[in-house]
């Protein structure tokens, strides 16, 4: 029976128990109209159901960890389980096979020895389930009961019943801070363990970045962990010819739709642009590495340029930055539109022309803004992955021609943990370490935005 | 005449003139940037949907041969009860069929012909007689369309190699090879020849996992956003619980790839490219989206309202759940929707956590390995094979389909459930 089943049964006895205790509340105000009971019947129903639901619910989280280890335990205690490979990966997979045959997910099984198994852990299953299942029952009826027993008219049932909501909603809320939690302290952990084998000076400083996941993990090699040329792919592709191309045009859309447009115009490429930001980023990825890939090597090579290359940093920056385009125009809307009027209209009153006083009065007092605005457009486009991924290159080169092959560290992470080498390697466990230095970046990038913010903020009111 | 000029306007001098026409210019200049720009990013809108609707549609198409399919003649047996039964395919299989199909696509395509047929062919003719198991007694040829080699498609579409190209164009003037409109790639799953390819294993996988992630990111989202608009204390806690969202919202997706990759598939490690992993890791990844959605939908209900029901004996939990709550609801499903939408154009955090795997079988539950839309797309576009460009669209055209529904939804929502106050 699989946890999803037991779910529904607790809620289908949580569902009976409300009903039940909402009777019972119904028959204390028929029994006597003039009393007033201490709580609406529904507050009693409510009061039922959760004690129904709550510790079933509880319950079957353990449980279903528990579960699979006494099935397996109880199979390995069988007699047939005596004929078992005592080695590590093949006992796995003849346990797996016949597990898998057991509960109908394949045909048959590969290994013979695996057959005498497959009766085994059908009883074990079916055993299990069963007490799983009674114990499921046994649990509910019994929170059932007990609060079905403590409703009577003078019974606070809505205080208790509100006091669990506030609970819930402060576990809610803290979901938030475990998540933080768990990515820094993974990340954390695992940059540790990366440090342990390659000095921290060998990855910060050194220029040359060659991991080789099939070395030997016990003695790797610190040169080979030098992350210098990612940091400079990153910061060239991410923050130098993705915001070349971001910040004019996006800049500039965002005047023109805000000083110039008229309303028509605006509710036509507003919409637009929207759209240009709920393009996934694969999509765009593809389009960098089929179509302007290509044009970019062909245009390089109609110049006279030799050695241009198809998975140039040209071609994932440029595609890069228009899909930063609409993050940039939209937070320049934003605080251009957050400037007064008055400072407006009192620009055009000295006879300034409109370009005059957007680019003297208006994009001065917006700065701010705008500048926080750049912050996280750049903050975004450092950690952006899949663009890179499939149009930037593998190999690192610390490089400042954007005709260039260069790679940048999301596209290290995503191959040093796409690829077959264990979780053991320096070159796999580099993942992580190049991740805590993306996290710590883009944190830094954005406390600095809010920081700019606040700081440079004009109260103009 | 010009005498009276100057005394009339004495400032228009000619270099205030030129200074003028100067400062016009400039002005037209930067008018003129401005419609630039905008001219520039809906130019790349339109070339970039453009482009992938015009693959796209080669990538709903796909080369067919007419092979004419006489089941009396074939030798094939069975019934009604053999036919449809679970293992018909093996038996099929057993009985020699793809031989069979073989030889009926000599008689009509000739040997060089048949020999483009896609190894896969005789699955279709299988599928077909498993679903109607009177076609067996029929003595009148029954027409397939049956997917051609991919060579044979290449060379259709006038690519490959030069032999291929001949027959193609041979073929195609007999009316024996064509391109044909491919309903099937929106039930099949993926494989190994683009002849044979369909998203529907990867559409199922991305709904799977967008439940996963519904279920956990919306219930959360929202009670979270109602805990720190409403009730939450102004202490350090409060204030910690606020930055660690406003961060995570921040956070490049890659990293929380990172997190399910340490911390979900070491607690359970069997569950390797599942869906639940999967939905898991982006539900942490839209939960921040939600709360913060869901906190201006709140700070938009006036506090009139709560004073309201307050003043009329309501609880502070009454007042939430049976005031706030519904009248934020709409734009709270608004910023749902929203993260939704860019949880399932998520690739980078779905890669690290394995679901990249070739699977060739739509999933069946939360538990069994499956890709999503975006990963297979990734997937595809690392194919070499011409035929792979084109389905690569075209299973981009259908995620930004998807796209385009729920944004509406969104925006339909919003329009027809905002209250200005």
């Amino acid at each position: 029976m699989s946890p999803i089943t037991l779910i529904l049964i607790a809620i289908g006895l949580g569902l009976a128990g409300w009903l039940i205790g909402r009777a019972k509340a119904w028959s204390f105000q028929k029994a006597d109209p003039e009393a007033r009971p201490a709580s609406r019947p529904i507050y009693h129903a409510w009061y039922v159901a959760i004690w129904v639901v709550i510790p079933v619910l509880v319950f079957i989280t353990l449980w279903s960890f528990a579960a699979p280890q006494l099935i397996t335990q109880s199979v390995l205690a069988s007699p047939a389980a005596a004929d078992l490979p005592t080695f590590g990966f093949e006992r796995q997979a003849w346990l797996s096979e016949a597990r898998a045959v057991a509960i109908g997910l394949a045909p048959g099984v590969f290994n013979e020895g695996a057959e005498a198994l497959i009766e085994p852990f059908r009883e074990a299953i079916s055993f299990y389930n069963w007490i799983g299942f009674a114990v499921t029952i046994v649990i509910a009826v019994g929170g059932g009961i007990f609060a079905f027993l403590r409703i009577r008219p003078d019974f606070g049932a809505r205080t208790k019943v509100e006091r669990t909501v506030m609970i819930v909603l402060l576990l809610a809320s803290l979901v938030a801070i475990l998540t933080t939690f768990g990515i820094f302290a993974s990340l954390v952990f695992e940059t540790v363990r990366f440090f342990g084998m390659v000095s921290p000076v060998d990855f910060l400083f050194g220029t040359f970045w060659g991991p080789d996941p099939m070395s030997n993990p016990e003695n790797p090699d610190g040169s080979r962990y030098g992350a210098i040329p990612l940091f400079w792919g990153t910061i060239f592709i991410g923050a130098i010819i993705a915001m070349i191309v971001a910040i004019p045009l996006g800049l500039m859309s965002a005047i023109y739709l805000t000083q110039y447009a008229n309303p028509t115009l605006r509710a036509w490429v507003k919409p637009a642009l929207e759209i240009l930001a709920g393009v996934p980023t694969v999509v765009y990825g593809y389009f960098a590495a089929l179509t302007i890939a290509p044009m970019i090597r062909d245009a390089a090579v109609a110049v006279g340029v030799t050695n241009a290359s198809t998975e140039s940093a040209l071609a994932a920056g440029v595609v890069m930055g228009v899909m930063i385009i609409p993050f940039v125009s939209s937070m320049a809307d934003d605080s251009i539109a957050a400037v007064p009027s008055a400072m407006r209209d009192g620009s055009y009153a000295m006879g300034a022309t409109k370009s005059e006083t957007i680019s003297r009065v208006l994009f001065p007092a917006a700065l701010p803004g705008i500048v926080a605005g750049i912050m996280l457009a750049v903050s975004r486009a450092i950690g952006e992955t899949m663009i890179v991924v499939m149009a930037a290159s593998t190999a690192a080169n610390l490089s400042a021609n954007p005709l260039d092959r260069m790679t940048t560290v999301t596209v290290q992470i995503v191959k040093m943990l796409t690829g077959e080498g264990s979780f053991d390697h320096p070159a796999t466990l580099s993942a992580f370490a190049l991740g805590f230095v993306l996290f710590l970046v883009t944190l830094a990038l954005n406390f600095a935005a809010l920081r700019v913010v606040k700081r440079f903020r004009e109260a103009y009111e | 005449m010009n005498n009276m000029a100057d005394i009339s306007r004495p400032t228009r001098t000619p270099q205030f003139e030129a200074r003028l026409a100067k400062r016009y210019r400039a002005e037209r200049n930067f008018k003129l940037m401005g419609q630039g720009a905008i001219v520039f990013s809906v130019a790349v809108l339109i070339f970039l949907l453009g482009n992938m609707l015009m693959n796209g549609i080669g990538g709903f198409q796909r080369a067919e041969l007419a092979v004419p399919f006489n089941f009396a003649e074939s030798g094939l047996t069975g019934d009604e009860v053999s036919l449809t039964a679970p293992s018909a395919v093996q038996t099929l299989e057993m009985q020699g069929m793809a031989e069979v199909v073989h030889f009926f696509a000599e008689e009509a395509l000739g040997t060089e012909g048949a020999d483009q047929l896609s190894d896969q062919a005789w699955r279709d003719v299988a599928a077909a007689l498993t679903s109607d198991p009177a076609l067996l007694s029929q003595t009148e040829p029954v027409l397939f369309n049956l997917p051609a080699s991919s060579d044979l498609a290449s060379g259709l579409a006038g690519e490959g190699s030069p032999e291929m190209q001949a027959l193609a164009s041979k073929l195609a003037s007999e009316g024996k090879l064509a391109e044909n409109w491919d309903w099937g790639f929106l039930s099949r799953s993926d494989a190994t020849s683009p002849q044979a390819v369909g998203i529907w294993g990867a559409l199922k996988g991305s709904i799977l996992t967008m439940i996963i992630t519904l279920v956990l990111a919306f219930p959360i989202g929202i009670l979270a956003a109602l805990y720190l608009e409403e009730y939450a204390p102004k202490n350090r806690w409060t204030d910690l619980i606020e930055v660690s969202i406003n961060n995570l919202a921040a956070v490049p997706s890659i990293i929380f790839g990172l997190l399910g990759l340490a911390v979900f598939l070491a607690v359970f490690p069997n569950l390797r490219s599942a869906p639940l992993i999967g939905g898991m890791t982006l539900a942490l990844m839209t939960m921040p989206v939600i709360v913060i959605s869901g906190r201006n939908a709140i700070k938009a209900v006036p506090p009139s309202i709560r004073d309201g029901a307050l003043a009329v004996g309501a609880s502070p939990v009454q007042v939430v759940f049976h005031h706030v709550l519904p009248l934020a609801l709409p734009g709270m499903l608004t910023g749902t929707i929203i993260g939704m939408a860019r949880a399932l154009g998520e690739t980078a955090p779905l890669l690290l956590i394995g679901m990249r795997a070739f699977v060739a079988t739509p999933p069946t539950d939360f538990m069994s390995p499956a890709t999503v839309l975006p990963v297979q797309i990734f997937l595809w576009s690392d194919e070499i094979d011409r035929g792979f460009v084109e389905r690569t669209s075209a299973a981009i055209v259908i995620l930004l389909l998807f796209l385009l529904l729920m944004n509406s939804v969104a925006i339909y929502l919003r329009n027809k459930f905002e209250k200005t106050w």
